[in-house]
């Protein structure tokens, strides 16, 4: 049960208690218990929304910043990952095999912001080597969600 | 102008689904749940193959029996999935759907007057297909008691000195039924005993939600007298590539080859290259889309329970066939009535023989949003019938 638990309520974490019991054919309790089980060990992290703010009237700037670290001795990148995501507006980093150590990926209101952080915040720690930073100028698919894109059923209606 | 026309098709029925058909499309907002064809998109990466043929230039005839390499896969594929090996030489052959096969497995078999036996409820095409090739059709009806199986005593009584062909539907459409491992050794035992064939019509086998598909080719002495159907079309939802195929002894193959060669040449070849790369790496977007099927399944059986309306639980395909005989009227009138009062279309089941009557086909094959909302509404539509 747990796998498809699991695949279900990443797709749709609203989804009511009940229902989620129907369809994987077990009683609700179990369901709730398998639920605290999951997040009690760290497996289900959070339900968070995915949201097109491209369609809002908010301003959201997102970039992706490539960090070059010299890794600490006896602790490795854990210790400079820590520093660089304990920042709120820091919304992932992830510890990169190949060109560089760490993927940062950072939101901010505008593009003066994100230079402030690279410059002032993130080049002036001190195994930080080098930054590269992207810019992400459109989102055409985020969390395995084409944004935007609306399909018709375009099957016949009745067919044998 | 109809002197001209050939008396044995003026004489068959269009398909019963055809007259639904028309009402609803007249209707802007109706919702459907009518269509026997998976909601999923054909898998991206067996798109991409498709694609990616055409880039390269593959756009000429194949052999008539399909791609080699294809029919390799199709060999391997029925060797996981029954543990029986099909020649990839002589024994199989690349059809357009499923359909085609059906058509051709009886021109390859039938003499004028042969009887095929029909269980219905089943696909619409199997009775039209057989008479066209001179069969007489022989209709077994099938029982709501047996949850839709085809039982040994029915299978006996319908048997005569004239019997060629069982047509053995299962996973079915529209009952949803699935023939057990037990039940098929019965059934199979009688076949050989009374020295008839089967064409086991197996489209559905993917999607079968209570352990593993069975077929009747597992069983001692039925390789050498089934005509096995396969396809990609509900499997990996590949409808519109019109791409089956027919697993059968050598000497069948070859004459349904011939009426193959003739009639359609090869199918369409984008599709084989595409139908390679579904059975190569695949599996995994099947399982995906059957654990979908399975949720929406039990989610419709469970709102069915809710509104106490009675239906036999199916294990196989994407259809639910709920019974409608307290309401008093025929699965035509409710399906009609439901459609103009509520706007949900679902397929009377008379529409797949007169043993549908009674009971109606819904199919799953639509997001659970879509499923909850139609359910609402035959809740809506039921509670008043039973108020009058």
């Amino acid at each position: 049960m747990r796998d498809e638990l699991l695949s279900i309520i990443e797709k749709n974490s609203r989804i009511d208690l009940k229902e989620l019991a129907v369809m994987l054919g077990v009683g609700e309790i179990d369901v709730v218990n398998e639920l605290c089980a999951l997040e009690k060990e760290g497996i289900i992290c959070g339900y968070h929304t995915l949201i097109n703010w491209e369609k809002t009237s908010i301003e959201k700037v997102n970039a992706l910043i490539e960090v070059r670290v010299t890794p600490q001795r006896g602790k490795g990148f854990d210790h400079i990952a820590e520093r660089i995501y304990k920042y709120p507006e820091v919304k992932a980093v992830y510890l990169i095999s190949g060109g560089y150590d760490l993927l940062v990926t950072l939101e901010e209101k505008s593009l003066k912001d994100i230079a402030m952080f690279v410059s002032e915040k993130l080049s002036g720690l001190d195994s930080v080597i080098s930054t590269a930073t992207h810019f992400i100028l459109k989102k055409y698919k985020d969390h395995g969600t084409i944004l935007s894109v609306h399909e018709e059923d375009q099957r016949e209606v009745i067919s044998p | 102008m109809n002197k001209f026309l050939a008396e044995n098709i003026v004489s068959i029925k269009p398909s019963g689904i055809r007259k639904f058909f028309d009402i609803v499309s007249e209707m802007k907002d109706a919702i459907s749940l009518g269509v026997g064809e998976p909601d999923f998109d054909t898998p991206w990466h067996i798109r991409e193959e498709g694609i990616y043929s055409l880039e390269k230039g593959k756009t000429f005839y194949t052999s008539n029996s399909g791609l080699k390499d294809l029919r390799q896969e199709i060999s391997n594929f029925i060797k996981r999935t029954r543990g029986v090996s099909y020649c990839p030489d002589n024994e199989i052959l690349v059809t357009v759907g499923g359909s085609e096969a059906i058509d051709i497995g009886f021109r390859a078999l039938i003499n004028q007057g042969d009887e095929v036996l029909i269980p219905q409820p089943s696909y619409v095409s199997y009775e039209p297909c057989a008479i066209l090739a001179g069969a007489v059709p022989k209709i077994i009806q099938l029982k709501a008691e047996n949850d839709f199986r085809l039982t040994p005593g029915e299978l006996l009584s319908a048997i005569t000195d004239k019997t060629k062909i069982l047509v053995l539907p299962y996973p079915n459409n529209p009952t949803g039924a699935i023939m057990t491992k037990d039940d098929l050794s019965k059934i199979a035992k009688i076949i050989v005993e009374k020295d008839i064939l089967v064409m086991s019509d197996e489209i559905y086998a993917a999607l079968t939600y209570d352990g593993k598909h069975s077929s009747i080719v597992e069983f001692e002495g039925m390789k050498e007298r089934t005509l096995l159907i396969e396809g990609f079309s509900k499997a990996y939802a590949m409808t519109g590539w019109r791409l089956g195929y027919v697993c059968g002894p050598k000497e069948i193959i070859a004459q349904m080859t011939k009426i193959h060669q003739y009639a359609i040449m090869c199918a369409p070849t984008t599709s084989q290259y595409a139908a390679i790369e579904a059975l190569k790496n695949g599996d995994n977007d099947v399982k995906e889309m059957r654990t979908a099927y399975n949720q929406r399944r039990r989610f419709l059986l469970h709102r069915f329970k809710e509104m106490k309306l009675d239906c036999f639980e199916p294990y196989g395909a994407f259809y639910v066939f709920p019974c409608i005989k307290e309401f008093g009227m025929t699965s035509e009138e409710f399906a009609t009535k439901f459609l103009q009062d509520e706007k949900v279309a679902l397929v009377p089941g008379t529409a797949f023989g007169e043993s549908g009557e009674g009971f109606l086909r819904i199919s799953y094959a639509y997001s659970l949003e879509t499923l909850k909302i139609a359910m609402n509404k035959l809740e809506h539509f039921i509670t008043k019938l039973r108020q009058k």
